[in-house]
């Protein structure tokens, strides 16, 4: 049993939980992510785990209201409990020990490059991060990244800091030059832009993918995608991969396989429960679960 | 049911000829109807009356030398167990059947009788061997529905712990055994629930998931701690299990999936049958309401002929498929699954194509799954596993339409445990090495079931579980090594099945 000690809205529809996990909160890792799942009946969710406290004990998750699963999540109220939560699971970030890299981070994705940009800045890695929403309210972490080093906030509608997506300003960083290494993590389309940049330039770059997970251990399979023509599990292998060897039509196609099921799922909620609080629902290209849930970035 | 009904009061009854005996047929299991029950999840075996159990135990010859003894795996004394059935004192024979196997209501249930005890029964040299299967189900089943009447008395403690990874039937046996003997156990799972591939991979129309939680419940009552979402190799590591523990049992089980490496094999609509009975069972997305989604194919397709297969093609059956079919490499004879599961899946009517082998997934222009590319195969020369090889019939290739295809051609282990632990020795297939004691490289660090044989068997991951934990009681009561005590065979030619290591429960489609 895990208690939920804070629930904060970051954005319309993304929520940062801290909840009690000591053992998770002791040895993870950037890049690691946890399954939870919240009790009989429900979906396993697999969500990253965007910072963790030892001494208190805590980790804290961010988490994108999409599909049902999700919805259920960031209802949460400090005091309740989530039966089970597993992990640190994944590979951890590969991380340089200088140099200048930039952060990528699209939506929800923010929150997963906030572990790494966080860990970089500690060994002295020069970081700009990069990152964006459709408008103001969509940025999301904007804050802490900023104690790690630079941050370049950028708005579709112009709302907010530069005009455009984040890949435009990314354009510029890597033309003006000296990057070695980009972290990019959001939904794949932009993660596909992000790397249609880095690869002619021969720039390295990691991203951190979100297929469809049951598991999370390597039992099932249901996560594999295809990374340098080979199928690997995003849960053990992964999550970060050299993004220029994704097949990321792979991977958003096979993102689409419970579309028609996470639509009924939600009107079933939203059916037995008028008057939810909502956001506008789905910003970004949202995500996986085990399915249904559509949740972790 | 059964269940419900008082045992007979034990009144004498005249004792039959062993002529008598030979003249009773062996009585059938009642079944729910094919039609019916391909449309529910409703356990299909329904369990013997005590009348029918009361005529099938007096088919037992009670044979001076039981070669069913040694037909089974853990060695249950069966002669023993339907006498004192047949005399009418069914609790004495549930507490005989209880001390021999840990998960009686578990094995009655899914383990092949037919290829263990049952075919080395003298009766099945002249007819139908007893459906010893059927009588120890009645049995467990009676035990569990008088459990308070068969409570044991708590163990003195012994003032040591152990840790167990993994909570399959190795892992429960294991943990029973120890308890038992009063060590003080903590069991370690990956998943939010207990009971291994009985609870995530046998669908409930085979065993009901009430009597595994039934059996995880009684361990938990006798003092067993079962930590959930725990991966042994991610949340701690076996090292660490080491210092905190006195003594370790790994029985994480071959959970991981082989596919066919064909291409086509990421397309939408392919599981892999351990993706898709996880989600059915364990995640319960049977039910449209459930959180979990899933596909629900109407032309299916099932690569694999093991008990996987079996499981995988009729859970399809019964979530709406219209056709389901069955796709095998070699031919019927050859099925490694459960004899009882062919022949249930062909009542409730699932396609069966012999001596085909996929060799392209097919899909559309949306990426979902249309058919399979497949070659027919012909029987050549017998392999390592004593089987006919299948080789491919040149230029014999045609395409099966289906808008789902679930793969089931075995499983394979998992490095997440054993790469934490460098001390541990495993095989080139990356199986953890044991000696004869089930101790692996590491001292006080034992390992059974499937991830020391390669997937096997319920029983004999149970058998592993029980060894072991004798093998634990005796280094740390420092009587190491134990003695090695071979049973005594009851007659000088062992039969085949005890011999031979099983087959896989699945029959791959490559190599
Ligand atoms: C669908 C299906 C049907 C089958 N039907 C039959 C049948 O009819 N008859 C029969 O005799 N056999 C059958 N088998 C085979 C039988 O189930 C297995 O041989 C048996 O379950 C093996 O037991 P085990 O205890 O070794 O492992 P498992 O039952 O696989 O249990 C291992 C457990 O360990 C957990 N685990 C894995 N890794 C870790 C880790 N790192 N940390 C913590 N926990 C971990 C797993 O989650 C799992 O719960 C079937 C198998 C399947 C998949
Ligand atoms: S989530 Fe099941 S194998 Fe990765």
């Amino acid at each position: 049993m895990h208690r939920v000690l804070t629930n904060e809205q970051l954005s319309p529809n993304v929520y940062r939980l801290v909840v009690e996990a000591p053992r998770i909160a002791q040895i993870r890792k950037p890049g690691q992510f946890v399954i939870v799942h919240l009790g009989h009946g429900a979906e396993r969710i697999p969500l990253t785990i965007a910072d963790g406290d030892p001494e208190a004990g805590t980790i804290s998750l961010v988490i994108q209201a999409v599909g049902k699963s999700t919805f259920d999540l960031v209802e949460l109220q400090p005091g309740d409990v989530i039966a089970g939560i597993a992990g640190p699971l994944g590979k951890p970030t590969e991380l340089p020990e200088s140099g200048r890299v930039v952060c990528v981070g699209g939506g929800v994705g923010t929150a997963v490059i906030l572990p790494i940009a966080r860990e970089l800045a500690r060994r002295g890695v020069r970081v700009t991060s990069i990152i964006g929403g459709r408008s103001r309210e969509w940025v999301i972490l904007e804050d802490d990244l900023a104690r790690c080093g630079e941050v370049v906030t950028c708005t579709d509608d112009g709302s907010y800091g530069r005009p455009g997506f984040v890949t435009e300003a990314l354009k510029d960083t890597l033309e003006a030059g000296g990057i070695d290494e980009v972290f990019a993590v959001g939904p794949v389309p932009m993660m596909r832009a992000v790397v249609a940049l880095t690869k002619p330039l021969d720039v390295p770059t990691t991203v951190s993918l979100n297929p469809i997970m049951v598991d999370g251990t390597g039992m099932c399979g249901g996560c594999r995608v295809t990374v340098d023509g080979v199928t690997r599990y995003a849960c053990v292998d992964g999550p970060e991969f050299d993004g220029r060897k994704v097949d990321f039509d792979e991977l958003a196609d096979r993102l689409t396989t419970y579309r028609p099921f996470e639509r009924a799922a939600l009107e079933r909620r939203e059916a037995c429960k008028v008057g939810l609080k909502t956001g506008e629902r789905g910003g970004v290209a949202a995500p996986a679960a085990a399915g249904a849930a559509g949740g972790a970035r | 049911m059964t269940l419900e009904q008082e045992p007979p009061a034990p009144e004498p009854r005249p004792a039959l000829t062993q002529k008598e005996r030979m003249q009773l047929k062996r009585v059938d299991m009642p079944e729910q109807e094919p039609q019916i029950r391909a449309a529910n999840f409703a356990e299909v075996n329904l369990g013997l009356t005590e009348q029918l159990a009361l005529i099938e135990a007096e088919r037992c010859l009670q044979c001076p030398k039981p070669y069913c003894i040694d037909g089974c795996p853990v060695r249950v004394n069966i002669p023993q167990f339907i006498r004192l059935l047949r005399d009418g004192d069914v609790k004495a024979a549930a507490a005989s059947l209880l001390d021999d196997n840990a998960l009686p209501c578990v094995t009655g249930r899914v383990c092949p009788q037919e290829s263990q005890c049952e075919k080395v029964c003298l009766r099945a040299k002249t007819g139908k061997s007893v459906a010893i299967g059927h009588l120890e189900r009645y049995v467990a089943d009676w035990a569990m529905a008088h459990a308070d009447e068969l409570a044991r008395s708590p163990a003195a403690q012994a003032g040591k712990s152990v840790a167990i990874v993994g909570s399959g039937p190795a892992g429960l046996t294991a943990a029973g055994e120890l308890v038992k003997r009063g060590y003080d156990v903590t069991v370690f799972e990956a998943f939010h629930a207990a009971g291994g591939v009985l609870i995530y991979g046998i669908p409930e129309f085979r065993l009901p998931k009430d009597i595994v939680q039934a059996e995880v419940d009684r361990l938990v009552a006798q003092g067993v701690k079962i930590e959930a979402d725990a991966i042994i190799g991610k949340t701690y590591t076996l090292p660490e299990l080491r210092e905190r523990f006195d003594a370790v049992f790994i029985a994480v089980g071959a959970g991981l999936p082989v596919f066919m490496n064909v291409p086509g094999e990421n397309l939408k609509g392919v599981y892999s049958a351990n993706e898709y009975l996880t989600r059915v069972n364990l995640m319960g997305a049977w039910d449209p309401e459930a959180d979990t989604p899933l596909l629900h194919g109407q032309r299916v397709v099932v690569v694999g002929g093991g008990n996987v297969a079996m499981d995988a093609v009729r859970t399809a059956r019964r979530l709406g498929a219209a056709s389901a079919t069955i796709v095998y490499r070699r031919s019927h004879d050859e099925l490694p699954a459960r004899a009882e599961e062919v022949h249930h899946a062909e009542q409730e009517g699932v396609i069966f194509e012999f001596l085909v082998a996929p060799t392209e997934v097919l899909g559309d222009e949306n990426r979902w799954v249309t058919g399979i590319r497949c070659i027919r195969m012909a029987l050549g020369e017998p392999d390592d596993s004593g089987r006919r090889r299948p080789e491919p019939i040149e230029g014999s290739e045609f395409e099966m339409p289906c808008d789902m295809l679930v793969v089931a051609i075995g499983t394979r282990s998992n490095p997440l445990l054993t790469q934490t632990a460098p001390d541990l020795e495993i095989n080139k297939w990356g199986y953890i090495v044991t000696d004869e004691h089930g101790m692996t490289s590491m001292p006080g660090v034992f390992a059974g079931g499937d991830i020391v044989r390669g997937a096997a068997t319920v029983i004999l991951a149970m058998g592993d579980g029980k060894k072991s934990a004798e093998s634990i009681n005796a280094y740390l009561t420092g009587n190491w090594p134990p003695a090695v005590v071979e049973p005594e065979p009851a007659h000088a030619a062992k039969p085949a099945a005890h011999e031979r290591p099983p087959r896989p429960a699945a029959a791959g489609v490559a190599g």
